[in-house]
């Protein structure tokens, strides 16, 4: 029992010298384990007298604890040791790139489709869509746009032969509804629309969305507050509307929409005319088998790109056509 | 229509100021498009008159002039050839300033004293360009301020008028809107009578009398040709861009703009007999004014002489009939031609005339006789001679019927949506020249006056007063609706899915023409029967496009000219065929992928993009819609035939994918590997509404199994047969590798596939799994002559 001192001392020192988890379990081994120098010393305690036995065993006992303590704690400390070491080894450099595919984007007009879509859909406006080769009649004459009317020329109309063109407005996807359909509606129709023209300010291609509401009782003022509405969802802003008289064979009254746009050199307010509308004019639900008496309704059509130019600042229409990836993925 | 606001004023003169004045006329639906300075910003010029002129010691071109300024004769140097003692023009003395901002200071032109400078009208931006110095009449005071006496402080409004207003194409009729519209009185010209002092008469003979209702004319004995028309005259006619030709033309441009009344003149000389206004005969030939020679049809309307047309009627004048030097007598024209049988008759030609343009449009049709009385007092006044009798033929039957319209105020009201007290709208009406022939205790009957086209419904009339109310003043109310619930099929999927998806994968979305050169349809689909524009605006978009690959194509090429050499692009839209009779306009989807797999990086190796990654895509875009699609090799005239197949989806054919055709590639100049697909939208679209089965609680089994096939051999066939012999309980089957070289048999190739099996209500045993896999291996074996790779 006299070196029972000097072995847990040396135990203590064994553990307290183990560098690793393996070692510390040589440690146990060499101490605690059934052929442990500890263990060994209990197996003496048969030499001692009754009455020193407890009092020895009890010594024994205390420091096979303080050595199993000790371990557990090297052993506590080793592991998280360990882990330190593991995890500094794994260390990368995070601002390297990561592995991703590139993302693609939407086209600007998509995108300012889509937002469209979404306010008049708000509003319960459901979305048409129609041939982009129309015939005459759903194109001009349903629209209350005879042949020989001056308001053609307004057109720049590409045609197939007399009786096919491509569509000038997408309009006639309007008439389409109404002659299959029955009122009230609420509809846009979105689209690729032609014209033949072409230089700095026109393509001979571009997107029109066309809106039109019919019902018992609308009115120039209810055109008035959906266009305001729309105009201000659209910029997020509450910017200053104005209707200019104008003409259109399918509408009467018709309106041409400015919205104030900055300043004149001059400090007057800039307007910038940004759609058409007006009340649908009677001659049109004649067409499509909607009785005027009955029923009223407003139409509208703005012109995309013009829209999408004003909202992001393009500035010059035909690329939106050009397709240049470096102007495409800005609109992400 | 371009007038001056001068004149404008001179009619109706609102208390505004000019910028005032433009909102107002554009505010009532007459866009003012350009206001322009009728001169140049200039002072210090004054009327000069030239006393004496020598020749430039020095210079051959040069004159040495002395001109009175109205104070004291200055020498100036004039290198203009119409420089001549007597001449009246503008001399900018020194101190004065011209536009442009050069100021005129006593000079040395080769050692001759210049005081000052004589001018040319381009010189005061009264031109754009000018031969000579600018003429000024005898009665010009020298030293008068030449600003003051042209009246030059004043603007031409250009308006550009909707095709329904004929009645603003005159001063009178935008004279008449601004006093509706400003409630400013607007006093109408009611011109004199002016009195025969001969009694010879144009023979007229009326033939069409359907396309020329009325036509009115005179003859006007010894006029003098020779005089310049007056300076008020040519520079109205300038501030409206109609250029001074001679007196006569000048007067009847002049009545044009004043009244809207579109006239001629004719040198009675050159009229063989009288007067013919008739259809012409099919093949006939008339040279026009311009020299331009029309071959006429029977549709064309002309004014004839008794052995030919000489003038097209309400286009231009023939020639060799008009006023020349040598004209003595005249016959005026003031005629009204029907609008619809005039309507395309000059674009026909490649005419646009302003005649034409207003009588397309619609001229006040009882208009005729005093434009005539109107034109016969200024030529008097300016050309002298002796009027006859005006002759009127007139067919009231074709005239336009004297129209009223029921105007209910409860109409009025509800299109407008507003309610406008009877009095505003009686007051509004009577501004415009509507008048009101019939009270009713639910409206007005109003009658339409000869010189608007527009009106003939009852909307015509409340836009009307809405336009003069002002659609800004007008009330803004919320439309009320019904909530209908709408029907939702949920087996069709928005193609906004179909775009998101593709973006997520790295495509960027373009949008390509619809119309392409044909030579590029030709070439990647050989076969369609393409549509072609019958007015296309370019050689290269004249056909539209039977596949949205060609705009992909050409966008690839235009990208990677610009150093962008990864591309992903996608496009839906329509492609157009003729199918038999019919046009088929379908929605496709089609992409393309080119350039290496990813962007440059530090992680992956750069490959180039190949069959398989738009096939991928491809799979990830069906499997995100529930939809498989199935390939079956089968080649497109655009694609790589070893790299081409046809996508079909539930037995039908939907599509196409493959490499592009090396011979396409190299003839677009285009570097690297091309994949391309294109699918049919409704295909795309079309889905089904998902059905839940249930699923097995037992484990899922997995065999691996190598096979040698023959090289020839395709993956579907094998899948096909391993499906076929793996039984019900198969519930997956994948290739995992494909490999051909070192070790494999040439002329072969390995196939590694794994199976899956699960059985609905327990665990499969060993001994069963095997028996299945034994049976794969001998169906392939047998059916494929495939074999076990050891």
């Amino acid at each position: 029992m006299e070196n029972l001192e000097s072995l847990l001392k040396q135990g203590l020192n064994a553990v307290e010298a183990s560098t690793d988890l393996k070692q510390l379990e040589q440690v146990r081994v060499d101490y605690l384990g059934k052929k442990g120098h500890l263990t060994a010393l209990l197996k003496t305690l048969g030499q001692l007298s009754a009455e020193e036995r407890p009092a020895a065993g009890q010594r024994i006992n205390q420091a096979k604890e303080q050595v199993q303590n000790a371990i557990a704690e090297k052993k506590e400390r080793l592991e998280a040791e360990a882990m330190e070491a593991r995890l500094a080894s794994e260390s990368i450099d995070v601002t390297l790139p990561g592995r991703g595919r590139d993302a693609g984007g939407l086209h600007p007009v998509t995108r300012t489709l889509r937002r469209i879509e979404a306010i008049f859909g708000g509003a319960g406006y459901e979305v048409a869509e129609g041939p982009e080769i129309e015939d005459d009649h759903h194109n001009f004459e349903a629209l209350n746009i005879p042949e020989h009317h001056p308001a053609r020329a307004m057109h720049d109309t590409f045609y197939f032969n007399p009786g096919t063109v491509l569509r000038t407005h997408t309009s006639p996807v309007q008439i389409r509804t109404m002659e299959n359909g029955e009122p009230p509606f609420r509809m846009i129709c979105p689209g690729r629309v032609y014209r033949c023209d072409s230089d700095l300010t026109h393509t001979p291609m571009f997107h029109q969305v066309e809106g039109l509401l019919v019902d018992r009782h609308a009115s120039f003022a209810d055109l008035k507050s959906t266009i305001e509405a729309f105009l201000r969802a659209f910029f997020e802003e509450d910017l200053a509307v104005r209707f200019r008289p104008s003409y259109f064979p399918f509408t009467e009254p018709s309106a041409e929409v400015d919205i104030e746009w900055g300043r004149e050199a001059d400090g007057s307010t800039k307007w910038l005319e940004v759609m058409g509308c007006g009340v649908v004019h009677p001659r049109v639900f004649e067409n499509c088998g909607v009785d005027p008496e009955q029923w009223s309704g407003f139409a509208f059509g703005l012109g995309v790109e013009r829209l999408a130019m004003l909202r992001y600042g393009v500035t010059d229409l035909r690329q939106f056509f050009e397709n240049d990836l470096r102007f495409l993925r800005q609109f992400r | 229509m371009k007038f001056s606001e001068q004149w404008l004023r001179e009619w109706v003169n609102p208390r505004m100021s000019s910028n005032e004045l433009v909102e107002a006329i554009t505010m009532a639906g007459l866009e003012v498009d350009e206001v322009e300075p009728v001169a140049g910003a200039f002072e210090g010029v004054v009327v000069g008159e030239v006393t004496a002129v020598e020749s430039h010691p020095e210079a051959d071109k040069l004159s040495l002039c002395r001109v009175w300024d109205g104070r004291e004769t200055l020498d100036v140097v004039c290198g203009a050839p119409n420089v001549r003692v007597g001449l009246r023009a503008p001399l900018a003395r020194p101190g004065a300033s011209l536009p442009g901002g050069m100021e005129i200071r006593r000079t040395e032109v080769r050692g001759q004293t210049s005081n000052g400078m004589l001018c040319a009208e381009s010189e005061l931006a009264l031109s754009e360009a000018s031969e000579g110095l600018m003429e000024l009449p005898s009665e010009a005071e020298p030293g008068a301020d030449l600003r003051q006496w042209l009246q030059l402080d004043d603007q031409s409004l250009d308006v550009d008028l909707t095709p329904n207003r004929s009645d603003c194409l005159s001063i009178r009729g935008v004279a008449r809107d601004l006093g509706a519209l400003t409630e400013e009185p607007f006093e109408d010209l009611v011109p004199d009578p002016v009195p025969a002092t001969h009694s010879e008469i144009p023979s007229i003979r009326v033939d069409a009398a359907a396309a020329c209702p009325r036509y009115v004319g005179r003859i006007i004995r010894n006029v003098n040709v020779a005089v310049e028309t007056p300076v008020w005259m040519k520079e109205r006619l300038r501030r409206s861009g109609i250029r001074s030709i001679d007196p006569v033309v000048d007067v009847t441009n002049y009545v044009m703009l004043e009244l809207g009344q579109p006239m001629h003149a004719f040198d009675r000389a050159h009229v063989q007999g009288g007067i013919v206004v008739r259809m012409a005969s099919e093949g006939e030939k008339l040279t026009l004014l311009d020299g331009q020679e029309l071959t006429l049809g029977t549709d064309n309307l002309v004014i004839a002489d008794h052995s030919r047309p000489v003038a097209l009627a309400g286009i231009m004048g023939g020639e060799g009939s008009g006023v020349s030097e040598h004209t003595r007598d005249i016959v005026l024209e003031s005629a009204f031609f029907d609008p619809v049988r005039l309507a395309g008759k000059a674009r026909a030609h490649g005419l646009h005339t302003d005649s034409s343009h207003r009588f397309e449009r619609g001229v006040d049709w009882r208009l005729q006789r005093a434009a005539t009385e109107r034109a016969t007092a200024l030529l008097l006044s300016i050309v002298g001679g002796e009027p006859g009798e005006v002759i009127e033929v007139v067919s009231e039957q074709h005239l336009p019927a004297k129209q009223t319209v029921h105007l209910r105020e409860e109409r009025v009201n509800a299109v407008l949506g507003m309610t406008i007290d009877r009095t505003t709208a009686e007051e509004i009406l009577a501004r415009l020249g509507l008048r009101v022939v019939h009270l009713y205790r639910d409206g007005w009957e109003v009658e339409v006056p000869s010189f608007r086209f527009d009106i003939a419904l009852e909307v015509d009339l409340i836009e009307e007063i809405g336009r003069i109310y002002g659609y800004n003043r007008m009330p803004v109310t919320e439309p009320e609706g019904r909530l209908r619930l709408r029907a939702e099929p949920e087996s069709r999927r928005p193609l906004d899915r179909v775009r998101d998806h593709l973006v997520a994968l790295g495509y960027q979305e373009a949008i390509t023409y619809s119309f392409i050169s044909p030579e590029r349809q030709k070439q990647v689909t050989p076969n369609a029967e393409g549509i072609e524009l019958a007015n296309p605006i370019s050689a290269d978009m004249a056909v539209m496009r039977s596949s949205l690959w060609p705009g992909l194509l050409e966008t690839l090429a235009y990208n990677q000219k610009r150093q962008q050499h990864r591309v992903r692009l996608f496009e839906t839209g329509l492609r157009f065929e003729r199918q038999a009779q019919a046009i088929e306009q379908e929605g496709m989807l089609s992409a393309l992928l080119s350039g290496p797999v990813a962007s440059e990086n530090w992680v992956n190796g750069n490959r180039e993009v190949d069959f398989y990654d738009a096939k991928g895509d491809l799979e990830s875009l069906g499997a995100m819609l529930g939809q498989s699609f199935r390939f079956a090799r089968e080649r497109h005239p655009a694609l790589h035939p070893g790299q081409s197949a046809r996508v079909y989806s539930e037995g039908q054919p939907v599509g196409w994918i493959g490499t592009l055709h090396p011979g396409i590639q190299k003839s677009l100049d285009l570097n690297g590997n091309v994949c391309l697909y294109e699918l049919s939208l409704e295909a795309v679209l079309n889905g089904h509404v998902p059905h839940f089965k249930a699923f097995s609680k037992f484990p899922e089994v997995r065999r691996d199994l190598a096979m040698l096939v023959d090289e020839e051999t395709e993956w579907a066939d094998v899948e096909n047969v391993a499906r076929e012999a793996a039984g019900e309980l198969l519930t997956g089957l994948r290739v995992f590798d494909v490999y051909q070289g070192e070790h494999v048999k040439e002329g072969c190739r390995s196939l590694a596939l794994s199976l899956f099996w699960q059985h609905p209500e327990r665990t499969l045993g060993d001994a069963e799994v095997q028996e299945l896999l034994d049976g794969v291996t001998n169906a392939l074996s047998t059916r494929l002559g495939a074999q076990l790779r050891s």
